[in-house]
């Protein structure tokens, strides 16, 4: 990246460039970072719940402390960490596997990740004002409302507003972008299945977080501004929150698990060096999958009490999402089966994932059934099947992710040997935290307890989990030192295509030039870079002669914009504490100018700017 | 380059062929938006006269509602033109996965609220 983007930025100090950045590719390394502060901060929090539960009756954090704890540690790692971290693979890799210049919104692409960005800096504000949310990450309630819990609730409701609105958008910009910005040639059933998998998790997206961000608005009204939605007392009904909330929350994990599927569906045909086994099987079951996920979501409420019926047609729906996540994982084992596999750290956590998962879904299906569920529910059972899928799925498909892409990315690779080591402390710390967590609910120990008495036979296996979550921690530290390392230590990378894989991205030079691909490729078939280097010439066709390139403008506007929806959140905070109205009167007047300010300012007209052909000839002789 | 598309056409860039189909099209929307006030102004009579009885005026203004949910849907928001494949099935299959979720919610939400 760094010679072209000299190329556009030399006049521009490099935080200026940043700030003001469209460029999906750039915005991608943004996402990249802030998912991993975030993720960082919330392993911290995971470490520490570790840590109390190591013994019996320990007293090392509060109550309280631990449920802030729990909550913070759930939201944060779901919607500030998973999902910008997963966003930023998409950033980067959609637009380059579809042929693309850039997203068809940069503007809205570089507003996304700024109004994600501050809302979660707003959530996070909660620890200097009275303490983190403690309601749970799903905020049931009587708990969440203005009666039992305090300011972090408000920083809860506020900061997921905020920083859901910020996903909205992105996902809306990723469905405009695959349906209308894929080169010629590229049909939808020629597209890479991350593009697809990145597709439908944007449509659930859409659908998804608007129910979350009505729920967050009832949520809000109870708690600021004397509402009633859900306070019996008043009329209002308590279970609707539960209901809001899991037509969300179920579509909500597999949105982050969509996008993994994608990683790992361009994994391990990379590194099988064979074609995806069932191409349009996976397609048909990435969608099954997507739709059967809007009918399943009273699985979580089996033990509210809605009645035999209606907890036996959702164990039913439930149980059928198995069938086409089973079609999946079959159509991996058919990709690998016969092939010429090389194990470098992204295959190692790929291939690894497809077992872990069927684990995680296997305890699914045993959760799924109705009276069983009366037994694991609130257990640990529960906290080891969603930790069996969520890090067991996501984590190692973005690891395998960055292990991939990180040559396109930054122009060198990981270092192989720490990546192995990493890959095996995370695969042997996480069995070790998680599996003896099946366990321990099955023999009745409850989630979010922040202690429990000796002698009942719960001493030895939290001992045994939190070692676990201490060799985790070792893995992913040892994957940040290896990112700095490989940084000073490894070689740049110029060819195009390190891994001889298969997809339109490779066929890009390494470092990228900004504006993707000197000419749009032609795209003759599925894996059309596979295609052209078997039966072309190595080389994409071009469909289009070579010109001065259309590039969007750079601009501050997406970070004032989402600064001042941050200030207007902060101000509506504020309404809860002790502070004259006046004063939050203007901080939520200041922030609501701020916003709706800069989006007049940004109604003014911008084309863009050209770069020039003799440039473009320049810029190609230099990487090619 | 880019300046001049920021200039004022003096004039149409458009064929003739294409300015009468722009015409009928405004008619078009002019025509349906009357329709549709119509339609509130009966849902209003409906229930502001007071001379109709009421197991008939909710089912009758739902059926009003549906039919103006179509018709801003295809006339106004343009899914009836051609080209609209893919917002006529991200329409659809929003409405596909959002009615069930209504009409079970209306189903669950019952007496019991806690
Ligand atoms: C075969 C697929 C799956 C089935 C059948 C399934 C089933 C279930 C059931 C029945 C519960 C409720 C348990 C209870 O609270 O008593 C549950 C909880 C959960 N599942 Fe799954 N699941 C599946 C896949 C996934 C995936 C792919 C993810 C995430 C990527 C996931 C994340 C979660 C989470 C986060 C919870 C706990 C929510 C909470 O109470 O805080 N599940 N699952
Ligand atoms: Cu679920």
């Amino acid at each position: 990246m760094a010679t072209a983007a000299a190329t556009q930025t030399k006049n521009k100090s490099v935080l200026w460039d940043w700030l003001t950045t469209v460029d999906h590719k750039k915005l991608a390394v943004l996402y990249l970072i802030a998912g991993t502060l975030f993720f960082v901060k919330a392993g911290v929090m995971a470490v520490l719940i570790r840590i109390q539960l190591m013994t019996a009756e320990n007293d090392l954090i509060s109550g309280q402390v631990f449920n802030e704890l729990i909550t913070m540690h759930g939201t944060i790692m779901l919607f500030l960490a998973a999902t910008p971290l997963l966003f930023g693979f998409m950033n980067f890799a959609i637009p380059l596997q579809i042929g693309a210049r850039d997203v068809a919104l940069p503007f809205i692409n570089a507003l996304g990740f700024w109004i994600f960005f501050f809302g979660g800096l707003l959530l996070s504000m909660s620890w200097f004002f009275g303490g983190g949310a403690d309601a749970g990450w799903t905020a049931y309630v009587p708990l969440s409302t203005r009666e039992f819990t305090g300011s972090g609730m408000d920083f809860y409701a506020l900061g997921l507003q905020v920083s859901g609105f910020g996903t909205l958008i992105s996902g809306i910009n990723f469905i405009v972008t695959i349906i209308n910005m894929r080169a010629p040639g590229m049909t939808m059933m020629r597209m890479p299945l991350f593009c697809w998998t990145g597709l439908i998790m944007s449509i659930l997206i859409v659908v998804a977080f608007t129910p979350l961000a009505a729920g967050l608005a009832l949520l809000m009204l109870d708690r600021l501004f004397m509402g009633q939605f859900f306070i019996p007392d008043y009329g209002g009904n308590a279970i609707l929150w539960a209901h809001i909330f899991w037509i969300f929350g179920h579509p909500e994990v597999y949105i982050l698990i969509m996008p993994a599927f994608g990683i790992i569906s361009e994994v391990v045909p990379a590194f099988s060096r064979k074609r995806l086994f069932g191409y349009s099987a996976m397609v048909f079951a990435v969608i099954l999958i997507a739709f059967l996920s809007f009918m399943v979501w009273v699985h979580h409420m089996f033990t509210i009490g809605i009645g035999p019926i209606t907890n036996s047609v959702f164990a039913l729906a439930t149980m059928t999402i198995a069938v086409p996540t089973g079609i999946k994982i079959f159509n991996w084992l058919f990709t690998m089966w016969g092939g010429k596999i090389t194990f470098n750290t992204a295959m190692l956590c790929a291939s690894s994932f497809v077992p872990t998962f069927v684990l995680g879904g296997i305890t699914g299906v045993m959760l799924s059934m109705a009276p069983v569920d009366y037994l694991y529910h609130d257990t640990y059972f529960v906290v080891a099947h969603f930790h069996y899928v969520i890090i067991g799925g996501i984590v190692f498909g973005l690891i395998a992710g960055l292990h991939y892409w990180y040559p396109k990315m930054f122009g060198h690779m990981l270092n192989e040997t720490l990546g192995k080591i990493t890959f095996w402390l995370l695969y042997i710390g996480f069995h070790l935290t998680f599996f003896i967590q099946h366990i321990l609910g099955l023999i009745g120990m409850q989630r979010r307890i922040y202690t429990y008495m000796s002698g009942q036979g719960l001493e030895t296996m939290n001992m045994v989990s939190t070692i676990g979550s201490f060799v985790m921690s070792a893995a992913i530290i040892l994957l940040v030192v290896n990112i700095v390392y490989s940084a000073f230590t490894s070689e740049r990378i110029t060819v195009r295509d390190p891994w001889d894989a298969r997809t339109l991205e490779w066929s890009t030079p390494t470092p990228i030039p900004e504006y993707n691909f000197a000419q749009i490729p032609q795209v003759r078939s599925l894996d059309p870079w596979f295609y052209e280097k078997v039966h072309g010439d190595g080389k994409m066709k071009p469909s289009e002669p070579l010109k001065d390139i259309h590039m969007p403008n750079g601009s501050i506007l997406p970070f004032l914009m989402a600064l001042g929806l941050f200030i207007w959140g902060f101000g509506m905070v504020m309404i809860n504490m002790d502070v004259p109205t006046v004063v939050t009167g203007i901080v939520i007047a200041v922030g609501f100018i701020m916003t709706f300010g800069t989006m007049v300012l940004h109604s003014k007209e911008d084309h863009g700017y050209y770069i020039p052909l003799e440039r473009v000839k320049k810029i190609e002789k230099e990487v090619g | 380059m880019a300046e001049e598309l920021s200039k004022p056409f003096d004039k149409s860039a458009m064929t003739l062929q294409e300015r009468a189909e722009h015409s009928k099209e405004t008619r078009i929307q002019i025509i349906s938006f009357a329709f549709m006030i119509g339609l509130t102004v009966l849902s209003f009579l409906a229930v502001g006269t007071e001379v109709l009885a009421t197991g008939f005026v909710v089912p009758f203004i739902l059926l009003l509602g549906v039919i103006q949910f179509f018709l801003q849907l295809f006339y106004f928001m343009h899914l009836k033109d051609k080209d609209h494949g893919w917002p006529n099935m991200l329409f659809s299959s929003g409405l596909v996965l959002s009615a069930p979720v209504v009409i079970s919610l209306i189903l669950l939400l019952g007496i019991v609220k806690w």
